[in-house]
């Protein structure tokens, strides 16, 4: 065997270190790109204070089979925390009056209540579902409830066209271990930062959906909101198409409208 | 007395009806109208262990709902509801659901409620007995589990804030529970008499009872403190004649005072649960008046997307206790919730038509008595959904009150029509 002296240690230490800075740094600046235009993103939507909107699902199956869902939505800002929504279901017809409240929170897990209308019973429900289908559809909760930043880590991809206009591409690794996604690959317009397309990669990795937004409309001169969502699912061949309609900003919901007593009053 | 109500029902319903489309389109009242049909069939494999009972049931329920609201969201609520069942004409009946004023606003930085009318109120966290909930009376011909209640006339005020929520109840008028009939199933070895109900209280039916509830979540963990004072809702069944000389059963209702607590911890997929109550001046199963403490205490896990599919796993487990042991009253046909264990799964499919499958047991620890429940939830259509149970008594302890239901295990199917 061959005496290896420190010194030589040292200097091939170096070496690899020398080698891999280069990666390195530039996987420490994709990452610091990506929490940026996530952080930007974010940084447009704040102010909105409040908004509502009726939401039309249909469902189809590979057979091309559909079903209709319909619901309305709450949502209120929560300055430093996470916002507060509610929605409000009006179809199918057996589930009418069902609503669900959500407490979003940044750091901690969200709080979530369902209203159950022919009991009258406001029952606490378990947060953890984040992968669960949302009412049978393609959308899990996750896809659906607004996410904080601080819930991901991001690493930025690349640019490249999409459309007319010119896209980021972002990876973001959800922070919990909940989520039914190992990463989630996100497109942004540089302009505006809205977001175009997603991609979903299940725990194994493999392509799991596909998100695509249209129909963008911008409020209050400021907001920009999708018209429709289309959510594909490779693995089943199932669709969920997802219409936006009836947006309505700084309306004069309060606090007050996401409590459990303001729940038991919902229609 | 059935023709009184449904006279009175048709009435206002007509009433209601005339001032949506006159005055509402009017001064700007936003209404809406909703409701379910279903018909059902309840099917006994066994012979009943009375002559006169049936094997087979059928019938249909109609629950309409109306609601009316102005542009400052103050409402009026009118739900309405009748059963016709073919096999116990004490099954056939009528009630008013809701029929309330619901007026809100803000109070400092919370805000004020009040409901003024026939309400329903739900109040606990535990699926096996509800032990806290005293608002309203159990419509026990409905259901043996005694889930489905009466709707009850009352002033409810409720103050919520911050610092947490209270709600205040003036309950001017007692409902009687109801119960089946000579030719029903799932009935006592006596038939209760619905005519003749008797009251400690010289106001009977008329007492004010009062209840109040004060709530809050404390991050994780939501805690209900709750105050009865009144008649009871759980009627003393006594040994009588009735006016031809038949023996029956006659309610007697006394005065009590509960206290309850309820709580709930949300960790994770985990649900931990407690309800537990302290009751005074309520008479035990030998007719003397025993003041006891009662509990239900579990939990329950949910094991999401199953085998990587899109099914949920939920698993129940809950512990039933009453401090009157052996002289506890029954809570739950056919169990008497005294040292009782309830367990529990439910198969949430979360497809296109909200499948759900629950099963659960609840059984006796120190007596042999064990009741099976499966039921299976499936929407059909946008429209039409099925609801089909079957409750299998695996058996009864002779020393229990329901031992005469032992041959009353059903299977219900019911096709709901919702609008």
């Amino acid at each position: 065997m061959i005496p290896v002296r420190p010194i030589y240690l040292c200097f091939a230490l170096c070496l690899i270190l020398l080698a891999c800075l280069p990666v390195c740094a530039d996987d420490a600046t994709s990452e610091e790109t990506g929490l940026k235009i996530a952080q930007d993103a974010h940084a447009r939507e704040k102010g909105f204070s409040n908004f509502t909107a009726q939401q039309t699902m249909v469902l189809r199956n590979k057979h091309g089979q559909e079903s209709q869902r319909q619901l309305r939505v709450k949502v209120l800002e929560v300055p430093e925390d996470g916002d507060k929504s509610l929605f409000v279901f009006d179809q199918p017809r057996d589930v009418k009056g069902t609503a669900l409240l959500i407490h979003a929170h940044r750091e901690s897990a969200d709080d979530q209540w369902l209203y159950l209308p022919a009991l009258k019973r406001v029952k606490r429900i378990s947060s953890s579902n984040q992968s669960g289908s949302f009412m049978g559809s393609e959308f899990a909760y996750e896809d659906l409830t607004p996410q904080a930043v601080e819930k991901f880590t991001y690493r930025y991809l690349r640019d490249e066209a999409c459309g007319d206009l010119t896209c980021t591409v972002t990876e973001r690794f959800s922070v919990d271990k909940k989520s039914g996604y190992r990463r989630q690959v996100v497109w942004r317009d540089k302009d505006e930062l809205r977001v175009w397309k997603v991609e979903y990669y299940d725990r194994k990795n493999s392509h799991l959906k596909t998100l695509t937004l249209e129909n963008y409309a911008q409020y209050l001169a400021r907001y920009w909101r999708a018209g429709q969502m289309t959510m594909v699912n490779h693995l089943t061949g199932k669709s969920t198409v997802l219409t936006w309609t009836d947006f309505e900003f700084q309306t004069d919901l309060d606090d007050r409208d996401f409590t459990r007593t303001g729940l038991r009053r919902v229609r | 007395m059935l023709r009184r109500i449904s006279l009175y029902l048709g009435a206002v319903w007509i009433l209601s009806l005339f001032f949506v489309a006159g005055a509402g389109a009017e001064i700007g009242i936003d209404g809406d109208f909703s409701g379910r049909v279903n018909v059902e069939s309840r099917w006994f494999p066994q012979a009943g262990a009375f002559s006169g009972q049936g094997s087979h049931a059928i019938g249909f329920v109609v629950l309409p709902k109306l609601y009316l609201a102005d542009a400052e969201g103050r409402s009026f609520t009118l739900s309405p509801f009748f059963r016709y069942d073919n096999a116990d004409p004490r099954r056939t009946h009528a009630d008013l659901r809701e029929a309330y004023f619901l007026l809100f606003g803000e109070i400092g930085d919370g805000e004020w409620e009040l409901r003024v009318g026939i309400d329903q109120v739900f109040w606990g966290v535990t699926e096996s007995q509800h032990l806290v909930d005293i608002v309203n009376q159990i419509d026990l011909v409905e259901h043996p589990n005694g889930e489905t209640k009466l709707g009850q006339p009352m002033v409810n005020i409720t103050w919520s804030s911050d610092w947490g929520v209270v709600e205040f109840f003036v309950l001017p008028y007692h409902r009687a529970r109801t119960f089946p009939g000579k030719s029903g199933r799932l009935r006592l070895p006596l038939v209760v008499e619905d005519e003749d109900v008797e009251y400690e209280s010289e106001a009977k039916d008329w007492h004010l009872d009062f209840a109040a509830r004060y709530s809050q979540s404390f991050g994780a963990l939501d805690v209900g403190l709750s105050v009865f004072k009144g008649t009871s809702r759980e009627p003393f069944l006594m040994p009588s004649a009735n006016s031809s000389g038949a023996p029956v059963l006659v309610q007697h209702y006394g005065q009590i005072r509960q206290f309850g607590l309820d709580a709930q911890l949300t960790v994770g997929s985990w649900l931990f649960k407690l309800e537990a109550i302290q009751r005074a001046g309520a008479r035990n199963l030998l007719g003397m008046e025993e003041d006891y403490v009662a509990s239900v205490f579990g939990g329950e896990y949910t094991f999401y997307s199953v085998f990587g599919s899109a099914v949920d796993l939920s698993l129940l487990g809950e512990w039933n206790y009453d401090g009157r042991g052996r002289n506890a009253t029954p809570s739950r046909s056919p169990n008497t919730l005294e040292n009782d264990f309830f367990f529990a799964t439910r198969l949430a499919f979360n497809d296109v038509q909200s499948t759900e499958i629950v099963a659960s047991i609840l059984g006796d620890v120190d007596r042999a008595t064990h009741a099976l429940s499966i039921g299976l939830d499936r929407r059909i259509s946008d429209q039409l959904s099925l609801d089909i149970e079957a409750i299998h008594l695996l058996s009864i302890d002779q020393a229990d009150i329901h031992y005469d239901t032992r041959r009353d295990s059903f299977i219900d199917l019911s096709l709901i029509y919702n609008f």
